[in-house]
C-alpha cells in the first residue's frame, strides 16, 4: 500500500487529489471499488477531515470517483478516464526527465540514443 | 447561527503588564484551528480566558455568543497544559469523575479508546509514563460531546508515535459542527490536521488564514511561514 506523504509547499488537498489518483493508477484502487469514508480516509492520512472532503469534492468534479446516494463513494468504473490519466502522468513524467536532460546538455538524438541502450540493457 | 468564539478588543493584563492587546477573532464551527506563537505569545492566556479561568481586563469574548460560565462550560472540553487530575486517581476515578461532572461524556466512548490502547481500569495515574498520560487525558477530554474543544499544548513533551496518536484521535472524535483550537508550536506535526491557523505575537494575532490559502498564495508551508514572521 501506498502511505501518504505530503510536502510541504502545495496545497494538501491537491496532494491528495495526485496520490488518490496514482493508488486507481497503480491498481491499489480498483474501478467500481467502492471508498472509505471521509472521515477513516482522513485519519488513514493523518489530515483534516475536510480537507479530504475538498479533495474527493475534486476527484468527484473530475468524474474520478462518484457517490450513491445511500451506499457510499466509488472509484469510477470508466476505463477509458483511468487510461487518459495515466496517460496524462506518463508524459508529465517524459517532459520533466526531458527537462532535466536538457540541463544537462543531452539534445534530443543523443537522449533517445541512450534511452534505447539503457531500455536494451535492462531487458538483457 | 452565532461564531463559535469570538473576541472583541480582547485585552488581559498581568499586574499592568499586557498579555493581550484588544484582540479580535471569530472563529467559524467545524474548524480544526491551530493557535500558534512563541512561549509567552499569550496563547493559554486567550485559551484561559475562553474558559472563564481568566476574566478580561476590558473587551469581550464569548462562546457561541454567551458570556464565560457555567452554561458556556458544558459545550466546551478544555484540556489544560498542566492536569488537574490528582496522582492517585486510578481510570475508573477518573472515568467516573468526568461523568459526574459532564452530561455529555460518553463513558463507553473513553472506555473503548482506553482498551485499544491497553489501559486498565485500575491503573494509576502516579504509575503512568508522561506519553501515556497526555493520551488518557486527551481521550477523556474527546469523548465528551462538546462544541468547542480547547487543546492547549495537547503534543508538547510526548514522542512522535503518540503524537500521531493524539491527532489521529483528535481528527476521528470531533463533531462536525464543532470547533477544535489546537495551541502549539510544533507546527511540523500539526499543520497537516488544521484547517486555519492564527499566528499570535507578543498578545497581538499576526495572522489569521487557512492552511490552504498560505500554501496556494505563498508556496510555503505554516512552518516556513511561521518561522519567518517569528525570525528572532
Amino acid at each position: 500500500m501506498l502511505s501518504w506523504t505530503f510536502t510541504g509547499n502545495r496545497p494538501i488537498y491537491a496532494q491528495i487529489v495526485e496520490q488518490i489518483q496514482l493508488k486507481i493508477l497503480s491498481g491499489e484502487y480498483q474501478p467500481g471499488q467502492k471508498v472509505a469514508s471521509i472521515r477513516d480516509l482522513a485519519a488513514e492520512a493523518g489530515v483534516n477531515p475536510n480537507t479530504m472532503q475538498k479533495a474527493m469534492g475534486e476527484l468527484e468534479a473530475a468524474d474520478l470517483v462518484f457517490t450513491q446516494r445511500t451506499s457510499g463513494r466509488f472509484i469510477t468504473e470508466d476505463t477509458e478516464k483511468i487510461a487518459k490519466i495515466r496517460r496524462h502522468y506518463a508524459e508529465q513524467s517524459v517532459l520533466d526527465f526531458i527537462k532535466q536532460m536538457q540541463g544537462l546538455g543531452y539534445g534530443t538524438d543523443e537522449m533517445i540514443t541512450l534511452v534505447s541502450a539503457i531500455i536494451k540493457e535492462e531487458n538483457k | 447561527m452565532s461564531f463559535i468564539l469570538e473576541c472583541r478588543g480582547l485585552t488581559k493584563h498581568y499586574a499592568g503588564r499586557p498579555a493581550l492587546n484588544g484582540i479580535d477573532l471569530q472563529l467559524e464551527r467545524g474548524r480544526i484551528i491551530g493557535l500558534l506563537g512563541p512561549n509567552g505569545s499569550g496563547k493559554t492566556t486567550l485559551i484561559k480566558l475562553a474558559n472563564g479561568l481568566l476574566t478580561p481586563t476590558s473587551g469581550e469574548i464569548l462562546i457561541a455568543g454567551s458570556k464565560p460560565g457555567i452554561e458556556t462550560k458544558k459545550t466546551v472540553a478544555y484540556l489544560p497544559e498542566q492536569t488537574y487530575l490528582s496522582d492517585w486517581m486510578r481510570v475508573r476515578d477518573m472515568l467516573a469523575y468526568f461523568a459526574d461532572f459532564y452530561e455529555n461524556f460518553r463513558v463507553d466512548k473513553a472506555q473503548d479508546m482506553l482498551r485499544r490502547l491497553n489501559i486498565g481500569e485500575g491503573d494509576r495515574l502516579k504509575t503512568m509514563s508522561k506519553g501515556t498520560k497526555e493520551k488518557v487525558q486527551l481521550i477523556l477530554v474527546m469523548s465528551r460531546e462538546a462544541d468547542l474543544y480547547l487543546l492547549d499544548e495537547p503534543i508538547g513533551g510526548v514522542d512522535p508515535a503518540a503524537r500521531d496518536y493524539i491527532l489521529e484521535t483528535i481528527i476521528s472524535n470531533y463533531s462536525e459542527n464543532a470547533t477544535v483550537l489546537i495551541s502549539t508550536h510544533l507546527i511540523t506535526d500539526v499543520e497537516k490536521v488544521l484547517d486555519e491557523v492564527i499566528f499570535i505575537n507578543q498578545g497581538s494575532i499576526a495572522l489569521q488564514s487557512t492552511v490552504d490559502e498560505i500554501r496556494e498564495n505563498r508556496g510555503t508551508s505554516v512552518d516556513a511561514l511561521f518561522r519567518e514572521v517569528f525570525r528572532c
